[in-house]
């Protein structure tokens, strides 16, 4: 019976952020309102520089807000001047991986735990060294990043992750740099983390197809100003299958918001703006 | 169409099945196939011989003053050598020690004090702001004007050592902290980002972060210090001390004993380049993880 | 990421405390001579350097002295580039050059360009043909470096869209592998700058009878010592100038690159 986390759940209420680049003020996100139940996973689609990262940044606590606010199980993490401080009860993996090429997949996966205090070193090596054969990735403890695929640095990121029980896992379109083929797999491989553990997942990505596998719920923003447009539930049990992508009820599910997608694309296509943070 | 194979996928199954003497020589033997060792030795040798020619067959005027290769090699293997500089004599050794242990100083002090100030000033903004200026001022100093200023700091407290080494030190010193500090700079947003994510505090920024993540070009700095040392260092014994392979260069030059400068001109080209050879090695072996394609 | 408003309050604050720790350094430094402090007592102090400003300033010679260097500076450094930079280029197109040219030109690299100081008086009938010929091989040496560096780097898909246009190969040097170096041949001229100036003012120490870095080494024998940081300051500003204006053509000269 995998455990269902009582914590982590997120209400974003009327969130708007200005951003300032060379004067132009420019909105990014333009009053969008979310509610994230505990260890819901949670998908937003939109087309490049719509303003979703901008949201799962003010989550993560790298920049404020503009207006609104952002809490976290009830508590206020993020409001206008204030921005939340990140921490490991909200761990971000990163879009091109953020593993320290420095230090091999060991001490990269023990790393948290580690600075945080909460274990010694030879016991956070042993965790570190549980997790990873715990999701396959045994035997690659003493190797660098550099030397593994893509694939596999994004699953050892997040092991990393995943060792310091956070509330939430935010993805900031993890796999965008990945071919089609491997992206599927490490889709998979994700879904069977998020089985054990059942945190919430705040998920972003351009890929619809991606959205509707992976998440329970897909939120549709439009380009820039960004805005929550339409919402889809995905009614998939759990666990998934890779095998529901060619079901009637997957296609029928992309066909209903293919078109709000599709359009949003084609503005941001044709507005050609620059992608910000 | 016959299938093309690629022949480096044919060459590296077979390397990775010999021992490692073997693979030394396959690829010694490789390069020998190459034109690149021949055109090599043909463009050495073409320079020498053109010295030869210019100085000591034909007679040149102008260049027939200057000592040839023949001259120069008699003297530098030469066991009772005329001007007392062969490889032979102690003297020779004792000049090569006196500028090399100079210049370990300089860079030792260098290192020290320069790889912590790089890193703090390409780490803390408000660090930068207050150091940066003064270093931006001083920087364009050529560091050889600094010579009598040198001498007057150092006058009556140090011993004749202290203005080289000094000078030595002040241009390894900048390129240090200017390499150090834009390694720090250079280290992506995203693994600072990462980094707080994952509950560390400002210590363990510094020794897991910054100081990993600057390591390549804190080396660059230092083989590019180590060079610009080398360099002042020989300048400021020209101008000023003695013993020391630029001492030896100026002072055969003032006793008219002219194969000697050509003995230690090229010492200097030998010994410089060793040492960023040597620093090129370490860091190498330091940074295996070190890989431009990124994460 | 940061707004305007607070960008410039950022720029102004730096400027603020760049300000206060230049003029802390001036403060200490006077102090640190009057009061006679380990390393500062023989060294002169800001104030005696501008007293003694007006004076030097005034006389014609110090003017001489600059443009001496800098006539120096001038022919070596431009004869470093019309020689390195073809060099340089020549060396990246073709294969067979670059294993002629590169080893002799990497054992001769190392040896210090003050080193040639007297093997280059021995030959060269003037002293200022001396020291321009010293400064000529302390810049070629970048130059042709750099610029090798710099050709070699050039994304051979460039240069492959060019071949697919029908390019000859007149064209694809001219408009290919020029433009794509010229950021090197820049930044190779300004490493190269700075390593002229540094090799002027120690030629002219050693051997010159003119020039700034004479001017410096003639005030400490003379025991002028005011005058010493003066002319300190002047290759200071000598320099800067020459390295700006080396920025500027940079500018000019690589309009699609973006200031960081």
């Amino acid at each position: 019976m995998t455990p269902v986390a009582a914590t982590g759940a997120i209400n974003i209420r009327n969130v708007s952020k200005i951003y300032d680049p060379d004067g132009a003020n420019v909105l990014a996100v333009d009053n969008c309102s979310v509610d994230i139940a505990p260890s819901e996973f949670c998908v937003i689609v939109g087309p490049s520089g719509c303003g979703k990262t901008t949201l799962l940044n003010a989550i993560a606590g790298f920049h404020d807000i503009s207006s609104g606010e952002i809490s976290l199980d009830g508590k206020p993490i993020c409001t206008p001047g204030v921005s939340a401080e990140p921490g490991a009860d909200r761990m971000v993996v990163f879009q091109n991986g953020a593993l320290f090429p420095w230090s091999t997949v060991l001490n990269n996966v023990a790393y948290g735990p580690v600075v945080q205090g909460t274990a010694t070193s030879t016991d956070a090596k042993t965790k570190a060294q549980a997790l990873l054969a715990e999701l396959g990735l045994s035997g690659i403890g003493d190797r660098y990043p550099n030397e593994l695929s893509s694939g596999m640095r994004r699953r050892v990121e997040i092991a990393r992750a995943l060792i310091n029980d956070p509330k939430v896992l935010l993805l900031d379109e993890p796999f965008r740099a990945m071919d089609a083929l491997t992206k599927g797999v490490a889709q998979e491989f994700l879904l069977q983390a998020y089985d054990r553990v059942r945190k919430t997942v705040f998920f972003i990505t351009h890929d619809l197809e991606e959205a509707i596998f992976l998440g329970d719920r897909v939120l549709v923003m439009t380009t820039r100003p960004g805005r929550i447009k339409q919402t889809l539930h995905v009614d998939f049990g759990r666990p998934r299958n890779y095998k529901i992508r060619s079901s009637r009820q997957y296609l029928s599910l992309k066909s209903q918001i293919f078109e709000a997608v599709r359009e949003e694309a084609v503005r941001a296509f044709e507005a050609g703006e620059r992608e910000l943070a | 169409m016959t299938a093309i194979e690629t022949p480096s996928q044919s060459r590296t199954t077979q390397a990775a099945d010999i021992s490692s003497l073997a693979l030394t020589l396959f690829r010694l033997r490789q390069w020998l196939t190459q034109p690149s060792p021949y055109l090599g030795f043909l463009g050495v040798a073409s320079l020498v011989l053109a010295w030869y020619l210019l100085t000591e067959f034909f007679n040149v005027p102008r260049f027939n003053k200057l000592p040839g290769p023949v001259a120069v090699w008699q003297e530098f293997t030469s066991p009772s050598p005329t001007f007392g500089i062969s490889i032979y004599t102690p003297a020779y050794y004792m000049h090569i020690f006196w500028s090399i242990w100079r210049v370990l100083q300089a860079f030792f002090w260098a290192t020290i004090l320069g790889v912590p100030l790089g890193l703090f000033m390409g780490w803390k903004r408000t660090f930068r702001d207050y150091a940066f200026p003064i270093l931006e001022i001083v920087r364009p100093i050529p560091v050889l004007a600094w010579v009598p200023v040198a001498i007057l700091i150092f006058a009556g407290i140090a011993s004749r050592e202290a203005p080289v080494i000094f000078l030595a030190f002040l241009a390894t010193f900048f390129a240090t902290v200017l390499n150090t500090m834009l390694g720090v700079e250079s280290i992506d947003e995203v693994y600072f980002r990462a980094a707080r994510c994952l509950g560390s505090k400002p210590r363990h920024v510094f020794f897991r972060v910054v100081l990993p993540g600057a390591l390549p070009y804190i080396f660059t700095g230092l083989q590019i210090g180590v060079g610009v040392g080398w360099f002042s260092l020989v300048a400021a014994e020209m101008i000023s001390g003695e013993y020391g392979l630029g001492f030896l260069i100026w002072d055969s030059y003032v006793l008219s004993q002219f194969p000697v400068i050509i003995i230690a001109m090229l010492t200097l080209g030998v010994v410089g380049y060793g040492f960023s050879a040597i620093i090129r090695i370490v860091g190498a072996s330091l940074m295996r993880w070190a890989d431009r394609s990124g994460a | 990421m940061a707004t305007a408003a607070f960008a410039k309050n950022s720029t102004t604050l730096s400027l603020r405390r760049g300000l206060v720790s230049v003029l802390g350094l001036l403060v200490f430094w006077e102090i640190g001579r009057r009061l006679h402090f380990p390393f500062l007592s023989a060294v002169p102090a800001p104030t005696e350097v501008l007293a003694s400003l007006d004076k030097i300033v005034g006389n014609s010679k110090f003017w001489n002295d600059w443009i001496s260097s800098f006539s120096r500076v001038l022919s070596g450094f431009a004869l470093a580039q019309l020689i390195g930079i073809p060099v340089g280029l020549l060396m990246a197109m073709s294969r067979t050059l670059r294993y002629l040219w590169f080893p002799p030109l990497e054992i001769l690299r190392p040896i210090p360009p003050l080193a040639w100081v007297p093997t280059s008086i021995i030959f060269w009938p003037t002293t200022e043909l001396s020291i321009i010929f010293v400064i000529f091989l302390g810049a070629f040496f970048t130059v042709v470096l750099t610029v090798l560096g710099g050709a070699r780097a050039i994304d051979e898909r460039l240069i492959r869209a060019a071949r697919s246009f029908g390019s000859k190969p007149r064209d694809i040097f001219w408009r290919i592998v020029l433009p794509a170096t010229m950021p090197s041949i820049i930044t190779g001229m300004a490493v190269g700058m700075g390593v002229t100036w540094e090799v002027v003012v120690a030629a002219e120490m050693i051997a010159g009878k003119s020039g700034l870095g004479y001017f410096t080494w003639a005030s400490y024998v003379g025991g002028n010592y005011p005058q010493i940081i003066v002319g300190m300051a002047s290759i200071g500003i000598a320099g800067y100038l020459s390295s700006g204006a080396i920025r500027l053509l940079g500018k000019r000269a690589t309009p699609w690159q973006r200031r960081i």
